[in-house]
């Protein structure tokens, strides 16, 4: 039947296209992730497959203040860039999703110009106000940074959420005698959870993956985050490659990123606000 | 309890417009008043005023006789349905039920009370531990009055809480807050376009239109005594029949042929001062009837002749559907009422359109003459201009 045969033709079709997807995805991190488990002695011999399997990478890089100390740098101004640009963002998306204030459309029109700024063309800039006023090389010199590029991006995605909880519901937040604050943290806020986890994922990600600022912004271990810290990598020996070692770093900070999408996807559910309204 | 007051309250928006003009209304502690009007006839928002969601431009509310302008919706300790029920999806029906509770802190075990006794009243026993999203129309209605009784407030606001349910369920849902209402005897404001819904639910009725309250009384009071065009023309279903008369000493000439007004009715007219001028005569259906089912009454009332056009019996009666030549009455307040029913735009031909109700013995047959006979005593007569009733 031709109806069949296309359809087995398209499932076909389908097939392959999902399957060069994912090798095109797949294989350069599988690469990577082989060449962590490398023998230093092997690094070059072409095989996917390892023939000598080591964890020295792993122990190595671990071994080291160099990349245990970026790691901490890392989490610490991650977590930190995600906490603030997710309560802050929700503040000001629930102010852009609600209110009429004048200057409203200024505003948007500003954080959106922000989010499209070239990070680069503000690193010289940044680098020579954070040395005279004392925040180059500190945490907070790199999160205000991270901040200024979440920020408009979390303002937007929270905010096309808020729109979507139905008004009603505050007003009956508020005849049932909550506070602004307390229906906006007990009704809006668990509503918007989608919306919320999102954006943290979002900007997690975006702190996490920075290079730009990270290289720039900073000249020591004390706030150098994974991304920079693996640039200032060397072998055992000036003679050795620190390929090994840049892999399997690589590979430890990918995996706080899968960790972070698999616990938090499950959150991100559409639909959650059915029932709301209507019979 | 209480009792709630509107003195001159007016509702005036940033850009003009005025939603609420000089409202002055009176609900009694206990009492079941509707508010009833078309859409955009500023009824939501004077509920809207009395629940502190809406600022009041002008005038005084007072609940339970404290002055409460700028009160806050939690200080006037009034609880409100509204018309999409506005259920917390992420919670149960349990904790949708208990929110206001615990806002105010009250003990855990006093809350689990209150909320059990609601669900037993309401009949939502089995459904305490599900969310909103799994419960049908009618229970999710029922879990927002559920919500509003918990609390025992001063007073219940209602925003057209039943106008998303199915017709059948509408119904049942009507007497069942009837029901409750009386039961718990709490005041209760209850807002709703629909004049069938406002006739059966109120001890006392509201007609706003355009802002304005037109007419406020029991039901029976509002049909059989309209003040004014407006509430003649809401009020009733099928609505009353407009015609247009010329009023000349005790005779009105309409298309339906000349009116003798009885003396009372007269004397009525004559103290509002209009001895000769163009008027809207007002006949309810059921003021109409088969002239040989009449039998003695005949004398006291006008009988004319009619061809049927649609004949429709619902066995308990008939509804008459006839055309009279003539123009169509004019008067501003009839146009709101058609704006309203989206009936502007239907004006079917030439000549106006009579709506009859027989009794359901009568012989009345489509495309036949019949003499249709009026009572005469129950006609109103109205100032086309100010829509005032003069037989009043």
């Amino acid at each position: 039947m031709a109806a069949t045969n296309s359809t087995a033709k398209q499932k076909v079709g389908w097939g392959a296209a999902n399957l060069i997807v994912i090798v095109a995805a797949a294989i350069p991190v599988l690469w990577l992730a082989s060449l962590s488990f490398k023998d230093p002695s092997t690094l070059g011999d072409g095989s996917f497959i390892p023939h000598k399997w080591t964890l020295d990478n792993y122990s190595g890089i671990f071994s080291t203040s160099l990349f245990t100390r970026a790691l901490i740098n890392s989490i610490g101004i991650a977590l930190i860039a995600t906490f603030l640009a997710v309560v802050l963002g929700s503040m000001a998306a629930y102010a852009v999703a609600r209110l009429n204030f004048p200057g409203k459309a200024l505003l948007i029109a500003a954080s959106l110009m922000i989010a499209m700024f070239p990070p680069i063309s503000l690193v010289s800039p940044l680098f020579n106000l954070w040395r005279i006023i004392g925040l180059f090389d500190t945490w907070p010199g790199l999160i205000i940074p991270y901040l200024t590029f979440s920020l408009p991006l979390a303002i937007y995605v929270l905010s096309a959420f808020f729109r979507e909880i139905p008004w009603d519901l505050e007003k009956a937040a508020q005849v049932d005698g909550a506070t602004p604050f307390q229906s906006f943290r007990k009704i809006i806020i668990p509503l918007a959870a989608p919306g919320v986890f999102t954006t943290a994922i979002l900007v997690f990600i975006f702190a996490w993956n920075d290079f730009v600022f990270a290289i720039s912004l900073t000249s020591t271990t004390a706030a150098r985050t994974v991304p920079a810290a693996i640039a200032f990598f060397t072998g055992t020996s000036q003679f050795t490659t620190p390929i090994g070692s840049i892999a399997a770093a690589a590979v430890v900070i990918t995996v706080p990123i899968i960790i972070m999408v698999l616990i938090f996807q499950r959150r991100i559910v559409a639909g959650l606000t059915a029932g709301a309204v209507k019979g | 309890m209480a009792e709630i007051t509107l003195e001159h309250v007016t509702k005036r928006f940033p850009d003009g417009a005025e939603a609420v003009k000089d409202v002055n209304l009176e609900i009694a502690d206990g009492e079941f008043v509707i508010l009833v009007g078309p859409s955009g006839c500023g009824k939501s928002t004077t509920l809207n005023m009395i629940a502190g969601l809406e600022d009041i431009t002008e005038g005084e509310l007072k609940i339970d006789g404290k002055a409460s302008n700028d009160k806050t919706p939690k200080e006037r300790d009034i609880a409100m349905v509204f018309q999409n029920y506005a259920l917390y999806p992420h919670m149960t029906v349990r904790e949708n039920m208990a929110f206001a509770l615990k806002i105010a802190k009250m003990d855990e075990g006093e809350i689990n009370k209150k909320v059990e006794e609601a669900a037993e009243i309401l009949d939502l026993k089995a459904h305490l531990d599900r969310k909103p999203a799994n419960l049908s129309g009618g229970q999710r209605q029922r879990v927002a009055m559920g919500r509003v009784i918990v609390r025992d407030p001063s007073a219940f606001l209602m925003d057209e809480p039943l106008s998303n349910l199915d017709a059948k369920l509408r119904v049942q849902m009507r007497t069942e807050v009837s029901r409750l209402q009386k039961r718990l005897g709490t005041t209760t404001v209850y807002v709703t376009h629909d004049q069938v819904e406002a006739m059966t639910l109120g001890d006392r009725v509201a007609v706003m239109s355009g802002g304005a309250l037109q007419q406020v009384g029991p039901p029976q009071e509002l049909y059989e005594s309209p003040s004014n065009l407006f509430v003649a023309g809401f009020i009733g279903s099928p609505s009353m029949n407009f015609l247009p008369g010329n009023l000349e000493g005790g005779t009105i000439k309409t298309p339906l042929g000349d009116m003798q007004l009885p003396d009372e009715m007269r004397r009525k007219v004559e103290e509002h001062g209009s001895k000769s001028q163009g008027v809207v005569v007002g006949i309810r259906p059921e003021d109409f009837e088969d002239a040989e089912l009449v039998g003695d009454k005949r004398e006291q009332g006008q009988v004319i002749e009619a061809e049927i056009d649609v004949l429709e019996s619902l066995g308990s009666d008939k509804f008459a559907y006839f055309t009279v030549q003539g123009e169509r009455a004019v008067a501003k307040q009839l146009e709101e009422i058609a704006r309203d029913a989206g009936a502007e735009d239907r004006v079917s031909g030439d000549g106006i359109q009579v709506t009859a109700r027989l009794d359901a013995a009568s012989k009345a047959q489509e495309d036949a003459k019949l003499e249709i006979w009026i009572d005469v005593s129950k006609m109103h007569v109205f100032d086309p201009d100010s829509g005032k009733n003069l037989t009043l």
